[in-house]
This record gives structure tokens, C-alpha cells and sequence, in this order.
């Protein structure tokens, strides 16, 4: 029953996303034996969710736009915690990522002149994301899905990978079983790509599938890579409230870009009392001023008014809702309302068919009528694996990470619309450098077979286990506590309450038992995943109680506002230590070049406190 | 709140000749507001039944991973709500699901789709600009983005009687990959001309306009009317109308 089937590939390309996909395209373009593996069906990950846009400054819908102010809007989003390097690469390549998408078959809308068109979004200077209504992320995956299978690349659907093997701090090769059918499988590689997506399905609110339960990121973990910025978990201030079953699922920030307006159960546009001092100069502070900006966009116009707060970054955004909550001013259900309706029902249908489609099923509310109802959920993390800025190598040598499994482009909150271009811009550089530094070599490392033993006993080690807990159980405990304890406003003592849960989450891990056979066991497969859970969301707690401080994503009640002088300028690293331990550090990146720090807005950077 | 609500779901594996092979098991549980089948599918597994597989993803109808026949009738998961299946099912009567039954299956409510990622890789993809220089308007782009708002849910497959009934798997590219292939050759870039495949390996006059599949697409796709009527019309141009055959004949058509 322990019978293991070894695959050898130049590249091994962990998670069929966008970024994975397009690290496929490019590793096969490059001449190497690629072996794709997904945890899902080709073409469902989660990119597939994706909804307002790419962002790239390709200049179409503004001519004013180009790779500078991308650049600058990106590190100002991020509060200036970014690697500026990535910031710098993603703003000059995303445009030809994009365009390269047109070319394999992508049909974003036009603009009149016929080229890609493209919408606001928040924190976005001008309008920048292509899209496609409001289902782009299903463009972009069905896209790359229909270039890679003709790539020669060879899918695995439906496989977990449980461990990166590694020798003398180089990764060698995976573990994986097949979900549907449980068979174990050894995969050699040269070289090994983690575009494994995200984690917040360690919250009980979250707009992720079951897949986001940051496995790619402990693996990166437990192979010995450093992990960057764990603490800075985006909580999109429009997620679906009501009705119960569907709290969470996401509702585009490309509704406010077309004019969605927020609203309290005052009836008062709150988000003109949330402008933070950095963004005051950028943003209408009228209802009237913010309704002309509106009126230009949709005349097709150049904008010259001032843009609506509700196009503010979304972690000014969710906390603002946060706030309203909280002083009693929630909607119905607990949250604010969100209203399209004002616009023409035809443009709505035209620009948002998703949006309308999912309240009206899901919800039965009309949104070109009605009001949304919305609240905060948790839908990203900035922090993952670090890597280098031009390469994507991990820290581990020939471990390379891509997409939101990566981190440093996004800094302490990312913008709308940089994800997308984000995945295509490094997925692209991951799989070309991966398959260069895999043409450099002989031939495969053998994996040594007790390593592979271990792991196929702690594969098979729910099945031995009688009369524990249902996994579902201790996932779901686990979700809530991490709502509850490191969710969008932090506390010391709360923090220091969920490393103590999480030791206990880890001991119950250990005893589930799912019953049931190896084909096709969700049961089995969640019992797996406890350990990566358990792990990531340590990582965000221990990051989160070491800064002092409210920046981005990280909101702490005790700490309310940034430290520009201190934290302003130090990221955190998480690292296993040499007895196995979690081990936090604090570093900088190297200082920026002059003629970048010459783009950005020079009261930010707060250098008079130096 | 409160309330109970009883499924009787497939549970099985297939046997040594591949066919499927198991039981209609009840389970009841109690519901929430607003509630969803897969909500109930998930509830089901929490409470009673950790290895009762499904495939699911973003639980709001993006990803097409949820498909199951639901009272017998082909739907994606995360979309049908509970309040109309109360009110479609007979009283006193427990809710139906089962697998989709066109396909081999897997486990319980997962089938095995592999045909259909086969076939897709057998279709000409698009042959595009070389260089980035291209230009088309909305219309043209309207034209193939609703072929583009396709999930891959196979439901369309799953009711098509040319393949659940007949089982033309070998011989008929089914719904889905018309839609494909209509996009392809409408699409305002490509070059590639595909029609001779269409007509022989791909064997679109099997399909006699049934518009089942139009039914059951959950993203709304127009499918017969819009991309497997016009192929067979560009067929039937093509091959079989002699005004065009002598037109070409004489070299007034290419």
C-alpha cells in the first residue's frame, strides 16, 4: 500500500494559478521539463476568483499614466514597507505582461480607440486595470490554462504536495499524494517553483476556497526559507454579510471604481471623515466634488476633479467600515451599505454582470435597485517567502516562490489590481530563472529514502488514529479563533492568548481521525492540513505582536498609529531556528535609489526623523 | 433557523468494470438562513460523513467546480439555493443529489473529467500578432466575451443526450468545446481556420439543436444560438453550398 512512483522534471511548478501558469509557459519556452502540480482542476485556482482587474500602466484610458506612478501609488500603498526593486520591475513589466495576454487570446474590454481599456480602483492614480466586466481573474486563468497546455508542460490535477526535500540547503525534489485516487508520488526536480497562492482560510471571514490554507507558504517554511512580513493580512473592506452562508465571498473594489458609494445606516457617506493626512491632497473632500470626478470617468473624459474616498487603499477602506460597526452606524445585517444603483442599470449589468448575478442568486437583492450590504474579509496576505527581487529565488538555493506566495512587491497593504499583474510579471521571471538555473545542471539528486519513508508514514498517519476529533472540527475552531484574536484590530494580550491556542490547535492536529478510505477523502486531506495552519498562523500572530505599531493591514488598539522613525523602515523575518523553534528577526532593504526616491511624495518618507 | 432538512446523497465507487457502484444515503441536518446545497453538502460532511467527497472552490458560481444533479437536475452547487429547492421538492420527500451522471465516476459526488481536459488539448489554439500592434472594438470583443465567461462546470456535457445517452465521447466535442471553438474563430486576432475539424473530429452535426445545454449553462452562455448555430452555418457555407463551391471553383472565394 506504500507504493511510490518517482517523476523526474527540470522544473517543478507547485500551484496552477496565474503566476504558477505563467511560470509554466515561460520554464517550457526556456526548454526545460516542467511538471505542474495543483491541489484543484486545472483551471480553478484561485486566481479564477479574481474579479475588477490588472493593474499595468499602459496608458490607454489616461495618457498621463505611465510606469513612475505606478511605481510611486504601489509604495505609497504599501506604506513604504515594499521591495522597492519588485515595486520598480512589476511597474515597467506589467504592461507588456498584459499585452502578452491580449496576444495568447485574453479579450479585455475596449476602450473607443479599440486598445485594452482600463478602470479605477483604489490607491490607483488613474485608471489602470484591464478587465473584463467584472470576471478577469477567469480571463487571465483560462488565458494562460489554454497557452500552457500546449506548452508541453505535464499537469498533476488534484495532487498535494506535503514536503520540499532539501540537501545542504538546496531544494531537490517534492512529496505529493493524489487526492482523488491517494497514490504517493516522489517528484525529482532541479528546481522547484512554490506559486501556491495565499493562507486566509485561517480566518472564519475570507474570501478564499479551501485551497488557501497556506501550505505553499509552510513548505517554503519547513524547507528552511525565510518568510517576510507575515504579519500584514488584507482584509477587503466589501465582502458579501448576509445571508450567512455566503459572508465573506467577495465583492469587487471594481464596483467602487464605477461610482459605488458607502454609506451608514445614517444614511452618511462616512468614508469623507476617513481620508488619512497622506491622502488628503488626492481625494475630494465634497460629495459634490467626488460625483463630478465620477461624471468625467463615465463621459469617457480625463478626470481633473479630485477622486471619491471610497477609492481610498482598502486597509483605510475596512477599517473606516470597522469603525462604523463598532460606533453603532452598521447596516442591517452589521456592516455598510454599498450603492450602485444611482448608475444606469444597462452600465451596471455591462460593467459589474457578476456582481449582479451573485447578490441576485445568493442574496436576492437587485444591486442596480438596492443597496449591498458589506463588511470587512480577510483576502490576502502581503507577507510570504522572500525572495530575490530580480529572480524570485528563495533564500533556499534553487527554491524559487512567485505571486502571493512571495512576498516584498506589496509592502503593508496591496493595492486593487496588483495581484493579477503581480502573478503574471514574477510568475514570467520565476519560471525563466528557474529554468535557466535548472539548464546548469547534470541531473537529479537522489532523495534519501528514509526522508520519503517518514513522510509517507505521516501521510498515512490520520488513518491509524481512532475515535479523535472530526478535522472539520479543529479547522473550524481554529478559523474562528484566529477571527477573533488576530483579525483586523490586534491587541497584545489577545495576541499572546492565540500563541497559546495555536500550541493547543497543533496537539489536537495530531488526533484527528477522519475515517474512510485514500480515494477521493476530504476528511484525510483536511486532517493534513492542520500542521500548515497551525504553523502560518503563528507566523502572523508572532509578526503582528512584535510590531508596535498600526501600518497597513496590521492594526494594533494598543499601538494606534504608524512608527514612521522605527518600524516605518524594518520588515519582519520568520525562519525555523536550529532546534526546530520559530524564530523572529527584523531587517531593512537596501536603501532606495535616488532617482526612484525622487518619484515618491517626499513628506512620506518621514527622513526629517531620522 | 432551526429547521431540518434531509439529503439522500449518492455515496459509492465504481466497480472492477468501471460502473458505478453504491447507495442513496439520508442524512438530515438542520439549516440557516440563506443557506446554499453545497452549504448543506458541507454540513453533511462536518456533522456526519468527513470522506464524503465533492469538489467545490468559490462557492459563487466563478469556478465551476460544484457541478451535481440536484433533483435530478444538472446544477452547480454553490448556486442553487435551499429555499427554491424546499419549494421544488415534495413535502415530506428528502432532496436528491447525485454525481453527474455522464461521466465515470470517482467518489461519492466527484466524477472524472479527464476526457474533457484531453480533448481541449487536441483543438488548434489561437495563432496570434506577432507583434503588439493590434487593435479591435467593444462589438468585436462582445461578440467572444460571452464565450469567454464559460466556467469548464461541464454541465452543458453532462445533459447533452448526444453524450450522456449516446455516449459519442470518441466521435463529438460536446457544448463546451463549441463555445471553445466558436471563440476561436470569432475571435477578432486569430488566423487559424478550424472548420474542417469541426466538421469531421469534433462532429458538430450530431447536435440537432436541443438547447439543453443553453438550459443548464449557469453562466448564462447562449450556446446553441450563438456559437453552435453560426459554426454549422459556416460549415454549411463552406462545404455544402453550391453557390459558394462554384464561387471558389472559379476563384471568386478563397
Amino acid at each position: 500500500m506504500t507504493d511510490v512512483t518517482t517523476h523526474e522534471y527540470d522544473v517543478v511548478i507547485i500551484g496552477a494559478g496565474g503566476a504558477g501558469l505563467r511560470a509554466a509557459i515561460e520554464a517550457t519556452r526556456k526548454g526545460a521539463t516542467v511538471a505542474i502540480i495543483c491541489k484543484s482542476m486545472l483551471g480553478k485556482a484561485h486566481t479564477v476568483m479574481a474579479e475588477g482587474g490588472a493593474a499595468a500602466a499602459l496608458g490607454n484610458a489616461d495618457p498621463r499614466d505611465n510606469w513612475q506612478t505606478h511605481f510611486r501609488d504601489t509604495m505609497k500603498g504599501g506604506k513604504y514597507l515594499n521591495d522597492w526593486r519588485m515595486a520598480e520591475i512589476h511597474a515597467k513589466e506589467s504592461p507588456d505582461r498584459i499585452r502578452e495576454l491580449e496576444q495568447w487570446g485574453a479579450i479585455f474590454d475596449r476602450t473607443p480607440a479599440g486598445l485594452t481599456n482600463q478602470r479605477n480602483f483604489g490607491g490607483h492614480t488613474y485608471p489602470r486595470l484591464a478587465h473584463i466586466g467584472d470576471a478577469t481573474g477567469l480571463e487571465m486563468i483560462r488565458t494562460l490554462q489554454e497557452r500552457g497546455i500546449h506548452s508541453g508542460m505535464e499537469v498533476f490535477m488534484e495532487y498535494t504536495v506535503r514536503k520540499i526535500f532539501t540537501n545542504d540547503g538546496k531544494a531537490i525534489g517534492c512529496f505529493a499524494y493524489n487526492r482523488a485516487d491517494g497514490t504517493l508520488h516522489v517528484f525529482k526536480a532541479k528546481t522547484t517553483v512554490l506559486a501556491t497562492g495565499g493562507i486566509t482560510r485561517c480566518w472564519e471571514v475570507c474570501s478564499g476556497s479551501w485551497e488557501y490554507t497556506g501550505e505553499g507558504h509552510a513548505l517554503a517554511y519547513w524547507a528552511g526559507a525565510e518568510m517576510g512580513d507575515m504579519e500584514f493580512v488584507q482584509f477587503h473592506p466589501t465582502g458579501m454579510i448576509w445571508p450567512p452562508s455566503v459572508k465573506g465571498i467577495l465583492v469587487t473594489e471594481g464596483v467602487r471604481g464605477e461610482g459605488g458609494m458607502l454609506r451608514n445606516s445614517e444614511d452618511n457617506r462616512f468614508m469623507f471623515n476617513y481620508v488619512p493626512e497622506m491622502y488628503k491632497p488626492e481625494f475630494a473632500d465634497t460629495e459634490s466634488e467626488a460625483l463630478e470626478w465620477v461624471q468625467e470617468v463615465i463621459d469617457g473624459k480625463l478626470a481633473t476633479k479630485r477622486r471619491p474616498p471610497e477609492l481610498l487603499t482598502r486597509d483605510v477602506v475596512a477599517k473606516a467600515i470597522n469603525s462604523e460597526i463598532k460606533a453603532g452606524r452598521g447596516s442591517e445585517h452589521g456592516g455598510a451599505y454599498l450603492d450602485i444603483s444611482w448608475r444606469d442599470e444597462e452600465d451596471v449589468r455591462k460593467k459589474l454582470p457578476g456582481m449582479y448575478h451573485q447578490f441576485k442568486e445568493l442574496a436576492g437583492v437587485d444591486i442596480t435597485t438596492q443597496p449591498m450590504e458589506v463588511g470587512p474579509t480577510a483576502h490576502y496576505v502581503m507577507g510570504g517567502v522572500k525572495v530575490d527581487p530580480l529572480t524570485q529565488e528563495t533564500t533556499v538555493q534553487c527554491l524559487y516562490a512567485a505571486g502571493e506566495a512571495a512576498t516584498g512587491l506589496h509592502g503593508a497593504n496591496r493595492l486593487g489590481g496588483n495581484s493579477l499583474s503581480d502573478l503574471i510579471t514574477f510568475g514570467k521571471r520565476s519560471g525563466e530563472y528557474s529554468a535557466k538555473a535548472a539548464a546548469e545542471m547534470d541531473g537529479w539528486e537522489e532523495i534519501p529514502q528514509s526522508e520519503i519513508d517518514d513522510i509517507i508514514a505521516e501521510t498515512l498517519a490520520p488513518f491509524n488514529r481512532k475515535g479523535g476529533e472530526n478535522p472539520a472540527t479543529v479547522v473550524n475552531e481554529l478559523r474562528k479563533m484566529m477571527q477573533e484574536k488576530v483579525g483586523i484590530i490586534r491587541t497584545k494580550d489577545l495576541l499572546i492568548e492565540a500563541l497559546d491556542d495555536l500550541n493547543d490547535f497543533a496537539a489536537r492536529g495530531k488526533t484527528t481521525s477522519p475515517g474512510g478510505s485514500r480515494i477521493y477523502n476530504p476528511g484525510w486531506h483536511q486532517a493534513l492540513e492542520i500542521d500548515a495552519m497551525v504553523d502560518i498562523s503563528r507566523m502572523c500572530t508572532m509578526a503582528a505582536l512584535a510590531r508596535e505599531e498600526s501600518r497597513g493591514g496590521h492594526t494594533r488598539e494598543d499601538f494606534p498609529t504608524p512608527n514612521h522613525s522605527h518600524w516605518g523602515k524594518i520588515n519582519s523575518v520568520i525562519m525555523m531556528g536550529e532546534s526546530g523553534e520559530m524564530v523572529l528577526e527584523h531587517r531593512t532593504y537596501p536603501p532606495m535609489r535616488d532617482d526612484l526616491k525622487d518619484l515618491l511624495d517626499a513628506s512620506d518618507l518621514h527622513e526629517e526623523e531620522e | 433557523m432551526g429547521k431540518d432538512v434531509t439529503f439522500r446523497v449518492f455515496r459509492g465507487e465504481p466497480d472492477e468494470d468501471g460502473d458505478s457502484c453504491g447507495e442513496m444515503v439520508d442524512y438530515t441536518v438542520e439549516m440557516d438562513e440563506g443557506m446554499v446545497v453545497l452549504d448543506v453538502i458541507h454540513q453533511i460532511q462536518t456533522e456526519h460523513a468527513p470522506d464524503l467527497s465533492c469538489r467545490w472552490n468559490c462557492k459563487a458560481g466563478k469556478c465551476g467546480s460544484c457541478s451535481a444533479e440536484v433533483n435530478g437536475k444538472p446544477r452547480l452547487m454553490c448556486m442553487t439555493r435551499m429555499s427554491d429547492i424546499e419549494e421544488e421538492t415534495p413535502a415530506g420527500q428528502p432532496v436528491l443529489v447525485k454525481p453527474m451522471q455522464a461521466f465515470p465516476l470517482t467518489k461519492d459526488l466527484v466524477v472524472d473529467v479527464s476526457w474533457a481536459y484531453e480533448l481541449n488539448k487536441t483543438i488548434t489554439p489561437l495563432a496570434g500578432p506577432a507583434e503588439f500592434d493590434w487593435n479591435f472594438q467593444q462589438n468585436e470583443a462582445d461578440r467572444v466575451q460571452e464565450f469567454r465567461a464559460c466556467i469548464e462546470c461541464m454541465l452543458c456535457i453532462d445533459t447533452c443526450h448526444v453524450l450522456r445517452e449516446h455516449k459519442l465521447f470518441d466521435e463529438f466535442a460536446g457544448p463546451r468545446f463549441f463555445v471553445r471553438l466558436a471563440n476561436l474563430e470569432m475571435h477578432p486576432l486569430d488566423t487559424e481556420d478550424r472548420l474542417a475539424s469541426i466538421k469531421d473530429e469534433y462532429g458538430i452535426g450530431y447536435c440537432n439543436i436541443t438547447r439543453c445545454c443553453t438550459d443548464v449553462c449557469p453562466a448564462g452562455i447562449n450556446i446553441t444560438d450563438n456559437a453552435i448555430i453560426p459554426l454549422k452555418e459556416r460549415i454549411v457555407t463552406e462545404y455544402y453550398d453550391p453557390i459558394a463551391w462554384v464561387a471558389k471553383k472559379i476563384g471568386l472565394r478563397k
